[in-house]
């Protein structure tokens, strides 16, 4: 940071937050809710038309369009580039988008573009996304980017607003936790397990009114592909934002992005990114600690992400919990999902798969899944004639990464269908929906009732699990298989 | 935004947790672009029997005649988790709700209803207990005093905290885009001093 916006010379020790948090204080006065400067806004059709709408009726700008990108990601089609393939409402919507970029001289990155993506897949892979910034998006998986050390949250529409015109937000500030996940995790375990494991823990509320900071020798070994699932999914038990130290892993992931500082500028960047990690002798409000030999590969069997198992384990029973409350959720969760407590979790058979989200779509998570479909081929086994499986790349530079690799050929000569890039079915707001009793492996970030359809249910789980329940009907623990 | 200072309504109990904002309001009724249109599909699955929303259920706590008319949705915890969609908070206050009580709120959540001028009030578990007996037992009418914080039924009254701020913006109905507008000054002496790569 500069000598002018970083903290002076330390009196007390500060967490990365605290830092991300003093480089961005525009104004703190008293009585007013701190004033925060943004330095990266994403936007995208589905909450963002609302707010330059607003911004029309007060006769405002954008004050720097510059630093607000679109994307066209909720509700495009995955079958198709055309703009009317998503139905009338969802057109309209990305119409709106187009406009509004026009008229406020925002830069989109609408249908078939070759930057266009999810916008936390997008973001990242195009150097957008940088340690030590401010970045918001009306959505709540913003949280994705906090892989980078930076402060990344999700923004309701009014905010949005907010941040066209003043390029700030008013936040109130968080508590802090830090999470650690100490050694090594086991061979085949991913990063969709340690977050769910992590979020297992918690319960789907155990963080709410915090930023959470990953660490750890785990995290540290972490690719920024795998960093970015974990930090995904903050939001799923409750936190404002996930914060990973940016450290070598993430300097030469930046590094020639096209959008990245470059040359001396991305030197004196890294120099400044160097300062962030938290203080050696900070304090957290709230510790937690997981030993990552213990992490198993993860399925949820509920209705919130919190309501997960390992692979290896049964659905529980209400009896197994203490607080009323959570034996209430779950007793619910059992009928909404259709299970019965006791049941092993290998038992469970799907008729959906969905290897996509702004969780799991990126290369590695395609290889991943890739690599345990090949598994399977050369034993001619294929996918199972009663499941419809789909792979939905994040962005169109994943997409043709992965043809390039000829993933899309593994996939789709075992029986998945190969999409365009989208948000697709974690959210379903196209035409990927579950029907009513479709019980699906998904790779995305919410199981909640009717998320992906109503009367549909969700098993969140990793691409690897979701690619063998494709094949084989069911969840499998593949470390038992080796 | 409208102001806020006192609202006297009908309590009705939702007693539920973990409400997250695909109950609130469908992914399939997020393609307006207009800020109008939501509280009619509001928790739109438990809401109605069929997918066109023609039929209530009325098994449904706010089809059921006795809360016809309520403005002060009392809930369990953790409410309005999940997704970012503004259009929650704005199908709560199109279907006529002014307060919004809870011992705990999603974070995002919680701010989006502050910005439109939904009151969300925090209280204790007991305290949300004794609300829950009260309105499960008979009608139950509360008044929500937010100059003194306060909450109010027969002799009954608890007191509630909300950020100074937030309040006065309730209170005043203030247009906060306007209000930070008035700061551009603080704001570009913020961006001057930024650095280059930033």
């Amino acid at each position: 940071m500069s000598v002018a916006n970083s903290p002076t010379a330390q009196s007390s020790p500060l967490t990365m937050y605290e830092k991300l948090w003093q480089n961005h204080l525009v104004e703190n006065n008293e009585g007013e809710t701190p004033l925060l400067y943004v330095d990266r806004h994403l936007i995208h059709e589905v909450t963002s038309p609302q707010a330059f709408a607003n911004l029309r009726f007060h006769k405002r700008p954008v004050r720097h369009p510059e630093r607000t990108i679109a994307t066209m990601d909720h509700n495009i089609s995955t079958r198709s580039i055309k703009i009317d393939a998503a139905g009338e409402g969802a057109a309209n919507q990305l119409r709106a988008l187009e406009k509004n970029c026009k008229d406020f001289g925002i830069q989109l990155f609408g249908m078939g573009h070759k930057n266009q993506g999810i916008a936390h897949v997008m973001g990242p892979e195009l150097g957008l996304t940088l340690p030590g910034t401010i970045i918001v998006c009306g959505d709540s998986h913003t949280a994705t980017h906090g892989a980078f050390g930076a402060l990344a949250f999700g923004i309701g529409t009014s905010e949005v607003e907010h941040v066209f015109a003043t390029q700030t937000l008013r936040q109130t500030k968080a508590k802090t936790m830090k999470i650690e996940v100490k050694g090594n995790v086991g061979t085949g375990i991913s990063a969709k397990d340690i977050i769910l494991a992590i979020i297992g823990k918690t319960g789907s509320a155990g963080a709410t009114g915090y930023v959470v900071e990953y660490c750890g020798e785990a995290i540290e070994a972490l690719s920024m592909e795998e960093r970015m699932t974990v930090c995904n999914m903050s939001i799923e038990f409750g936190a404002k934002a996930g914060l990973i130290a940016p450290d070598q892993t993430t300097f030469d992931y930046v590094e020639g992005k096209e959008y990245a500082p470059k040359d001396e500028l991305f030197a004196q960047a890294v120099s400044d990114w160097k300062q962030l990690k938290s203080d050696e002798s900070a304090t957290f409000d709230t510790v937690l600690t997981l030993e990552a030999k213990d992490i198993k590969a993860q399925v949820t069997w509920g209705t919130n992400p919190g309501q997960v198992t390992s692979v290896d384990g049964i659905v529980p029973s209400p009896e197994d919990f203490d607080d009323a409350m959570e034996k209430e959720s779950c007793m619910n969760a059992l009928s909404y999902m259709g299970l019965t407590a006791g049941t092993k979790i290998t038992d469970i058979h799907v008729n959906k798969v969905f290897i996509g989200s702004c969780t799991n779509s990126r290369i590695e998570d395609l290889r991943a899944a890739a690599n345990v479909v090949r598994g399977f081929t050369a034993t001619n086994q294929s996918v199972q004639s009663a499941v419809d499986a789909i792979v939905v790349p994040g962005s169109y530079r994943v997409k043709e990464q992965a043809e390039k690799e000829g993933l899309d050929q593994i996939f789709i000569d075992a029986g998945f269908e190969w999409r365009l890039p989208g948000c697709s079915m974690c959210l379903g707001m196209n035409d990927d929906v579950l029907k009513e009793g479709d019980r699906c492996a998904s790779t995305s970030n919410r199981n909640f009732e009717g998320r992906q359809g109503r009367g549909s249910q969700t098993h969140l789980v990793s691409p690897e699990m979701a690619a063998a329940a494709a094949i084989t009907g069911h969840f499998v623990d593949l470390n038992a298989k080796v | 935004m409208e102001k806020f200072n006192t609202h006297t309504g009908l309590v009705v109990p939702f007693d539920i947790a973990n409400v997250d904002t695909d109950q609130i309001i469908p992914k399939q009724f997020l393609q307006k672009t207009e800020r109008v249109g939501f509280g009619k599909h509001l928790f739109h699955d438990s809401r109605y029997l069929d997918h066109s929303g023609k039929e209530p259920n009325p098994d449904f706590i706010l089809n059921k005649a006795q809360y016809k008319g309520a403005s002060i949705l009392l809930a369990r915890e953790n409410f309005g988790c999940g997704s970012s969609r503004e259009h929650a908070p704005w199908a709560l206050e199109e279907y006529g709700f002014k307060v919004i009580i809870s011992p705990s709120f999603a974070d995002i959540f919680y701010g989006n209803c502050i910005n439109i001028g939904l009151l969300p009030i925090q209280l204790n578990n007991d305290e949300i207990d004794q609300l829950f007996a009260q309105a499960n037992k008979e009608e139950l009418k509360v008044e929500v005093n937010l100059t003194n914080n306060t909450i109010s039924f027969a002799e009954t009254c608890f007191s509630f905290k909300l950020d100074n701020f937030h309040k006065y913006c309730l209170e005043e109905g203030i247009d906060s885009v306007g209000w930070t507008l008035n700061k551009i000054k603080t704001i570009e002496a913020f961006e001057a001093k930024m650095p280059n790569w930033q």
